[in-house]
Formats: structure tokens, sequence, C-alpha cells
């Protein structure tokens, strides 16, 4: 054993992680995420141990929906990420395709990719635990609608950083979900929140949608309004979201990380 | 004979540093442009100004009488781009790439496109096989088949020989010595590869520290100079380049 080899080894990673604000940030990141995440939880339920009587059928219900929105953002970041680990980013954009062609592109194969995950979970849910999340009938599908907009919005987000930073940016992408989580009341009602997190998750399309979905599975009552409020906010990020990933693309050619991003 | 590509006085500036310097050429058609430079002496920075990939800071790029920054995806549709530092995706059949980049380039025959393709460049062998699986002179030869996928009037070639052995050299270099004489192709070629550059180009720029520092045809260059072969030239200008 030679303490000077494994030294090197780790000061091989520590220079890493030392020059990389990034992966600081991401050691920090999952840990607070998730205390806070199941802080919230666990305080919900030992506030209103009683809200659900159907306690398995809600939070599965919200796990598929949630899982609807993850999948949906990160397939479309995942489309990106590809063709920068593959090396073929610049390929890509020495082809004659518009921005507006690569949203869209993007856009239909992270649909197709995100049905091919969710189609088998919403399957083995009734047969394993006799819950069926289609009970939420029609309104389910606006709030897949609605989370899917969400969902490419927030990928839209993550691929002008990557389209401008290039792979550094790449532990942002798998995490930015996890960040609205607790923000997004997927298990419990907004209330739960403090004030001051309350005011930043109102600004949030999750909020309305979780609630909606809360809503008609424990009080069978279908309430428009929030859907409507999702759907506002939705195309408002939209825009921001499309807006963004142009800007990003032409600050990327002023600043050449075209050329470079698989580097 | 009809100029393709003007390059009119053009640069780009990094944060503070200046990478290109005020450039100006011109390539006609049927034309293969050497560039030569030692690393980071400005011919990549260079190459992506021509490709649309990067916004010149002061100068133009004018492609068959069009301005690039104005008719970016127009122009693309002519032009193509090879370089070892890109590659096709890995987990494709080789196939599958060509299918992509010809849908993508908007080719009508595709299929028709591939098999002339694999043909020409001896692709049928491994034209199911997945990309990654390929060797490098194989890798190499899907590229070059990519960047030929739309017929381009113009093409980019970035060390299109690095790394080859001497035979999938030559018969790259015959290839792209051939088609630029069938198709009427203007090329810029840029290479570390003298004897390529003599063999394939009519003219050569010589570039450092982000400015031409001389040009000519090969033969020109190596008697102006007093030097055997390209080489010496090149390490020459460099030297004194460098040392000034």
């Amino acid at each position: 054993m030679s303490l000077n080899r494994i030294y090197g080894l780790f000061l091989r990673h520590f220079f890493l992680i030392k020059g990389s604000f990034p992966r600081i940030l991401d050691l920090i990141y999952w840990p607070t995420i998730q205390i806070i995440l199941w802080g919230f939880i666990s305080k919900f339920f030992t506030i209103y141990s009683d809200y659900y009587n159907n306690t398995v059928g809600v939070i599965l219900t919200c796990a598929i929906l949630y899982d609807f929105l993850f999948r949906s953002s990160i397939s479309f970041n995942m489309l990106f990420l590809e063709e920068i680990w593959s090396r073929n980013f610049t390929n890509l954009f020495i082809a004659p395709m518009r921005i507006s062609e690569i949203i869209t592109a993007l856009v239909g194969t992270a649909l197709i990719r995100t049905l091919i995950g969710l189609v088998p979970a919403i399957l083995i849910t009734s047969p394993l635990f006799g819950i069926s999340i289609l009970n939420l009938g029609i309104p389910l599908f606006f709030l897949f609608l609605s989370l899917y907009i969400f969902g490419i919005t927030l990928g839209l987000f993550v691929s002008s950083g990557l389209l401008r930073y290039g792979p550094a940016f790449e532990n942002i992408a798998w995490s930015s979900l996890f960040l609205l989580a607790p923000l997004g009341c997927i298990y419990y009602p907004i209330e739960i929140l403090p004030d001051l997190f309350q005011d930043i998750a109102k600004g949030l399309p999750l909020v309305y949608i979780f609630e909606e979905a809360r809503s008609i599975l424990v009080n069978q009552v279908v309430n428009y309004s929030n859907l409507r409020d999702a759907f506002i906010l939705n195309a408002i990020y939209l825009l921001i979201g499309i807006s963004l990933f142009y800007y990003s693309f032409s600050q990327a050619r002023k600043k050449g990380s075209l050329i470079n991003i698989g580097e | 004979m009809q100029k393709s590509i003007i390059v009119e006085n053009l640069s780009k500036n990094y944060f503070n540093k200046e990478a290109v310097k005020e450039i100006s050429f011109t390539i006609k058609e049927n034309e293969i442009l050497g560039l030569l430079g030692p690393n980071g002496c400005g011919k990549t920075t260079t190459i992506a100004m021509m490709l649309g990939l990067l916004e010149p800071t002061k100068g133009k790029v004018i492609i068959h009488g069009q301005d690039i920054e104005k008719n970016r995806i127009s122009l693309l549709h002519k032009m193509n781009f090879i370089s070892p530092y890109i590659e096709l995706p890995k987990k494709l059949t080789v196939r599958e790439n060509l299918i992509v980049y010809g849908k993508l380039y908007g080719v009508k025959l595709i299929s028709e496109r591939i098999k002339y393709l694999s043909e020409k460049l001896r692709l049928n062998e491994f034209i199911n096989t997945k990309t990654g699986e390929l060797s490098s002179g194989q890798k190499n030869r899907v590229s070059l088949a990519k960047a030929l996928i739309n017929e381009p009037s113009i093409l980019f070639l970035d060390e299109p020989t690095a790394s080859l052995d001497p035979e999938t050299g030559d018969f790259v270099r015959s290839f792209i010595e051939k088609i630029s004489k069938e198709k009427n192709m203007s090329i810029l070629l840029a290479s570390h590869n003298m004897n390529e550059v003599k063999r394939l180009c009519k003219n050569v720029l010589m570039m450092n520290n982000g400015v031409i520092i001389d040009q000519g045809t090969p033969d020109n260059l190596i008697k102006k100079h007093g030097k055997r072969n390209l080489e010496e030239v090149f390490l020459k200008l460099n030297r004194n380049n460098n040392e000034s």
C-alpha cells in the first residue's frame, strides 16, 4: 500500500470537486431537499392523520402524476444530454434545423419516452394495490396535459442551461425537479408550508394540479378553477422557456459553446 | 471560375482575447484550399464562423453570394463538415445514422443516396453495425458519408485523416480528390499532414495567432521560402512568427 498513491487518487477527485461549484452544490443539495420534502410530508401526516380515508390511493395517484412530470422533463433533458455524451452536438447544429424544429422534435419524442415509462406503472397499480388512476376521470387528461406542459417547460429551462454552459449544467438537469417537489405540494396541501414558501408555491402550476387531483380523489369534487390557474401559469412559463432557449442559442453562438460542448 | 466563399475581415474575440484577427480570403468553385497552422491558431474558430456555429465579432462570410449570418439555415443545406472531434451516435447503426442525417438535410431519395455512398466509401460490409463498434478507419468513412449525404457544394474538412493508417488515409484522400472534381465542390481543408495538403490543395493559407501569415500555392510557398517541402515552410513561418 502506498499512501502517496492513495493520496494521489484522493487529490484527483478533490481537485475536481474544488474546481466545480455545481458539484459542491450538488453534494449539499440532495440531502437538504430530501429533508425538506420528507419533513413536510411527516408534518402533514402528524397534523392531519385522518385527512385521507384512502391514503394509499391518494399517495400512489399523486406519485404517478409526479412521476409523469419527472419523466417528461427528464426525457426532454435526456435527448439533449444524449447528443452531448455522444459528441454529436455539433453535427446537429450544422444541420439546417431551425430552433422551432428542434423544440418540436424534442417535445414529441419526450412524450413517447414518457408514455413508455408511464403506461406499465399505471397498469401494475391496479393488480398490486387495487387502485386505478383512471378513477380521476376526464380531468385526468387535463392534469396530464398540464403536467406535460410544465415538464417540457422545465426541460426547456435546463436545456437552455446545457446549451449555454455545456455538461457542467448536467447536475442541474437531474436535480431541477427535486427542488420543486417540496414546493409543488405533491403529497400535502399548501397550508403545510410556511407562509414564505406558500407565497412561492402559489406561483407554480404544480400546486393547482395536485390540489385538483386531491380534490377529486378525497372529495370527489372537480374544481376547474385549479386547472385554469395551472394552464395560465403554464402558458407564462412556457413562453419564458421558449424565449430563454432562443436566447441561450444566440449566446452559445457568441461564446462558442456550440463548438466544444462535448469536451 | 466563380468564388463560392468570400471571407471579409473576419474577427472573433473571446472575452479580451482575439482568436481571429481580420482575416480575408476566398475559395473558388472546384478549389480545395488548405488551412495550416499550429494548434490554437484560430483554424477551428474560422471554420466555426464559416459554418454559422459562431457569431463573428467583425467581418462577413459570404457563401454563394449570401451572408451566412442572415441566411444560415438555407446555406447549411449546401454545406457539411467532418472533424475527428465530433462523432455520430454510437448506439445507432451506420444506416440509421445516415437515415437520420438524410432526413435532417432534407434528402429526397435517402435509400438511393445511402446505397451510392455505401458503394463509393465501402460501407456495405458494416452498414448495419452499430457505429460505436467500428474501427477508426471505418468511423472516418462513415463520417465522410454523413458529410456527403446532402451532396454539399461546400465541404469543411478538419483533419479528415487524423489517426488513420496509411492505406485508409490514402483511400480517403483519393476519394476527396475525386469527388471534389466530379461534384465541383469547394473544400476548406484544415490539416497537420503537409503531404496531404500538398497533394490535395491548389492554394494554402498559413495561420498563426489568429492571422494569415502567408498564402499561395504549395510549390510557390516552398520556392519563396527556399525550403525543400511544405513542412519546412510551416516550421520556418511559425518559428519566425513566434519569435517576432
